[in-house]
């Protein structure tokens, strides 16, 4: 049984970086692409240098090793195994489409290269680590389209400048006619370095803020992904009442996106009431992230063993209330949504993505939770409140724009249900552990939170001096934006809007 | 359609009536910073060794600095000066004309950004179309500009739009550290603007590059590339800071008088329901 050659962990557990399971290459191809036929699914592909895994095999000290989480989903197991690689190694991509864009990425970082990979073209147009010159850097948005030729077939290119205040990012559409064929999503414009920066020299004072703006909009997710990782490296623990916070917080983010791309998807079909009332309820949810710790996005409030803002009992009062009358006006304002006909008329059978497609290409969170798949990191390898507040994930089956808008306003009451619940019993205590420890030399962590977009995924390793070596991360975007070219296939290009605000992926997550 | 028009009663108006009435912020929120001019400790470098983004320097000869363009507002200098030389007010006026007055001195006032010179004014002050530009912005910027055109802040009362194609518009908005990889959108962007037209900063990023300052990707904010009119601190800035610098340059409010009771809220309303 070639899951045996995956080392288990737990989210958010450092353990020896000297214990990854360690094999040939083609066994641990094997493994990973046994792993995924058995229902795991690849949280994090990626390589890193030889040197900061301090592998027991010894090998050239400048080589590569791969380096692959599976995440057992409806088990609620992850494994970790590795494999030394050279200049190039079989890609996996063609027989487990999830390894697509790991590899693209492995391949533009460290120029090593996925032989035999089909798509094999920049992914954030950057030059190979190492060779950070600008003129090293591939011309952003230069590559060979996938196109499609004949009688009236013709090519719609749009951005990487969009017409509304949205991020960055190029689309290049195959149609014939109205239908679309092809989308091919090409980014990168948002490519600010920040792993690499991670790991710079002098980058500690920065590296919580880097986690804070991976995706501003994650904030939250995001932090506490990174804090999570932190603590497990220095033997730290967040005192309960931080962890009640912590998740306080995670709950209002989702909320507030939750809201706002409820109202956003009302206004792209036209129906205004919603999409105005929305618009303002995303607003009142950032509010209470700012009644917390003063910004409305949740900048400051995690921090490496705890939260950075505590709530005194009126404060307490005040959340709730104000979480009470928001749940009313937006239940109001999406029941108005799913009431009328010609919303569900344009919701309906739109931009499907099918389970199968859903479990190919590895897709997470609200959007693979639309094509019936059952799995939530809260409840599937939970970490922090979530060990102790049961959220379970739900479901609808039909993988179109009107799941993922309803699966969102399901998750939305169970969000609500779940801060109102905390608040009325918050654990008295510390919001911070502030015990120095040391750190631990030689450690990795795999830490995982489930933000509102689906599974943050963060992999740090820390050097036998305690100090960070490495560092990944990997937001849900990175594994949805493929559902998102495989929901336009066969839909007209005018529901193009439509389908992607319904999955509303982040371009700078994708591009860090 | 009766269904709707109950919700619609129900959900009331929400348009907030500023700038007439000062802006509601909660009590955590971090504004325009406070310097005093106290003398630092000998060799004391508290602040900026907690700075993330290196904007606090407490060099002898210009007394405490703290450059607005690269501050992200967390607080840490605040917490960490042992003089308690540094202090964070509500006072959500940050927006300035010129790149100099972001930095922040002892004693000094917020910068408040200046009308447009006349010719532009006659042209765009009462209407104001916009293109927006997110270049390597981490999307918390461009949250809180999309905002202002929900009913909320309803920026369109003002003349305000933003629009879909750089041919219709007056002005350039940009977030983000603007990366290397963004470098020709924004040129191009700028010169299919037709003239005359502004170029607006929004957030510690556009501005100086924030955090990303430094990066081989380039990150050096917007202003490296084409001249930038109005600058707006933040990480982000609060949606009601990018407001006041905008209807500060269309002179909608005035001079160095805050719009009635701006700001500072009485300790009693601190929690109030705000926008």
């Amino acid at each position: 049984m070639s899951r045996s050659l995956f080392v288990k962990i737990r989210n958010g557990e450092a353990l020896d970086a000297s214990d990854v399971a360690d094999a040939p290459f083609g066994e641990f191809k094997n493994a990973v692409l046994d792993a995924v036929a058995s229902g795991g699914r690849i949280a994090l592909l990626c390589a890193a240098p030889e040197a900061v895994l301090a592998a027991k095999q010894p090998a050239a000290a400048d080589g590569l090793r791969l380096l692959c989480v599976i995440a057992w989903d409806e088990e609620g197991q992850l494994g970790i195994a590795s494999a030394p690689v050279d200049d190039a190694y079989p890609s996996l991509t063609p027989e487990c489409p999830q390894a697509h864009l790991f590899e693209r990425e492995i391949y533009e970082q460290w120029n090593l290269v996925p032989l035999l990979h089909p798509w094999l073209k920049p992914l954030r147009f950057h030059a190979p680590y190492g060779k950070d010159a600008a003129g090293n850097a591939p011309s952003i948005g230069h590559a060979p389209f996938f196109q499609l030729q004949g009688v009236e077939v013709h090519e719609v290119a749009v951005g990487p400048v969009h017409a509304g205040v949205i991020e960055p990012g190029h689309f290049r559409f195959q149609c014939h006619g109205e239908n679309v064929y092809h989308l091919e999503i090409s980014l990168g414009y948002q490519h600010r370095g920040i792993e690499r920066a991670m790991t710079a020299p002098g980058a500690k004072k920065r590296r919580m803020y880097y986690a804070e703006t991976m995706a501003g909009d994650t904030t939250i997710a995001h932090a506490t992904a990174y804090a999570q990782a932190v603590e497990a490296m220095s033997a730290l623990s967040a005192p309960p009442r931080a962890l009640a916070l912590r998740g306080i917080a995670l709950e209002l983010e989702r909320l507030a996106n939750h809201t706002g791309d409820l109202g956003a998807l009302a206004g792209d079909v036209g129906f205004l009431p919603t999409a105005a009332y929305c618009g303002r309820l995303r607003g009142d949810f950032l509010n209470m992230t700012a009644l917390l710790c003063g910004n409305r996005f949740g900048r400051g409030m995690i921090a490496p063993g705890g939260v950075g803002y505590d709530v005194d009992g009126r404060r307490v009062e005040q959340l709730r209330e104000r979480l009470d009358a928001a749940y009313r006006d937006v239940a109001d304002a999406v029941a108005l949504l799913f009431d009328s006909p010609s919303v569900m008329a344009r919701f309906e059978n739109i931009g499907r993505v099918s389970k199968q497609t859903c479990v190919d290409l590895g897709m997470v969170g609200p959007s693979a939770r639309a094509c019936g798949i059952r799995k939530d990191a809260r409840s599937d390898f939970p970490a922090g409140i979530f060990n102790f507040v049961h959220i379970p994930a739900v479901v609808w089956e039909s993988g179109d724009v009107f799941a993922r808008a309803f699966v969102r306003w399901l998750e939305m009451q169970q969000s609500i249900e779940f801060i109102q619940s905390q608040l009325s019993a918050m654990p008295e205590g510390e919001i911070i552990s502030c015990a120095e420890t040391a750190p631990l030399g030689n450690r990795l962590v795999v830490s995982l939170v489930e933000g509102w977009r689906g599974e943050v995924c963060h992999c740090a390793i820390v050097n036998s001096d305690g100090e960070p070596a490495y560092y990944k991360a990997v937001d849900p975007s990175f594994h949805n934006w493929m559902g998102l070219a495989m929901a336009m296939r066969g839909q007209q290009i005018s529901d193009f809007p439509l389908c992607n605000k319904s999955f509303n992926l982040s371009y700078c997550g994708h591009d860090l | 359609m009766f269904n709707i028009i109950k919700t619609r009663l129900r959900q009331k108006h929400r348009t907030i009536a500023y700038p007439k009435q000062p802006p509601s912020l909660p009590d955590r929120f971090r504004g325009f910073p406070l310097l005093g001019s106290g003398v630092c400790a000998e060799g004391c470098a508290a602040c900026s060794e907690v700075c993330p983004t290196n904007a606090v320097t407490s060099e002898k000869s210009g007394g405490l600095q703290l450059d607005m363009g690269k501050c992200v507002l967390c607080g840490k200098c605040a917490e960490g000066c042992p003089a308690g030389l540094i202090t964070f007010s509500k006072d959500h006026r940050l927006a300035a004309s010129t790149r100099e007055a972001c930095v922040a001195i002892a004693g000094q006032a917020p910068p408040l950004a200046s009308p447009l010179p006349p010719k532009l004014l006659s042209l765009f002050k009462r209407s104001l179309k916009i293109r927006v530009v997110s270049a390597g912005g981490c999307n918390a910027c461009e949250a809180d500009i999309n905002v202002l055109s929900t009913i909320v802040f309803d920026i369109g009362r003002f003349g305000i739009q933003y629009v879909a194609s750089p041919r219709h518009a007056d002005a350039m908005l940009v977030t983000g550290a603007a990366p290397r990889n963004m470098h020709a959108a924004i040129k191009k962007t700028y010169d299919a603007i037709p003239d005359p037209k502004i170029v607006i900063a929004i957030g510690a990023c556009a501005i100086s590059g924030g955090l990303f300052a430094g990066h081989t990707q380039e990150c050096a904010g917007v202003a490296a590339l084409v001249p930038v009119d109005l600058f707006i601190p933040g990480c982000p800035p609060h949606p009601i800071t990018i407001l006041d610098g905008l209807l500060r340059i269309l002179d909608t409010i005035k001079g160095s008088e805050p719009p009635r009771g701006s700001v500072i809220h009485q300790a009693d309303n601190l929690l109030n329901n705000h926008d």
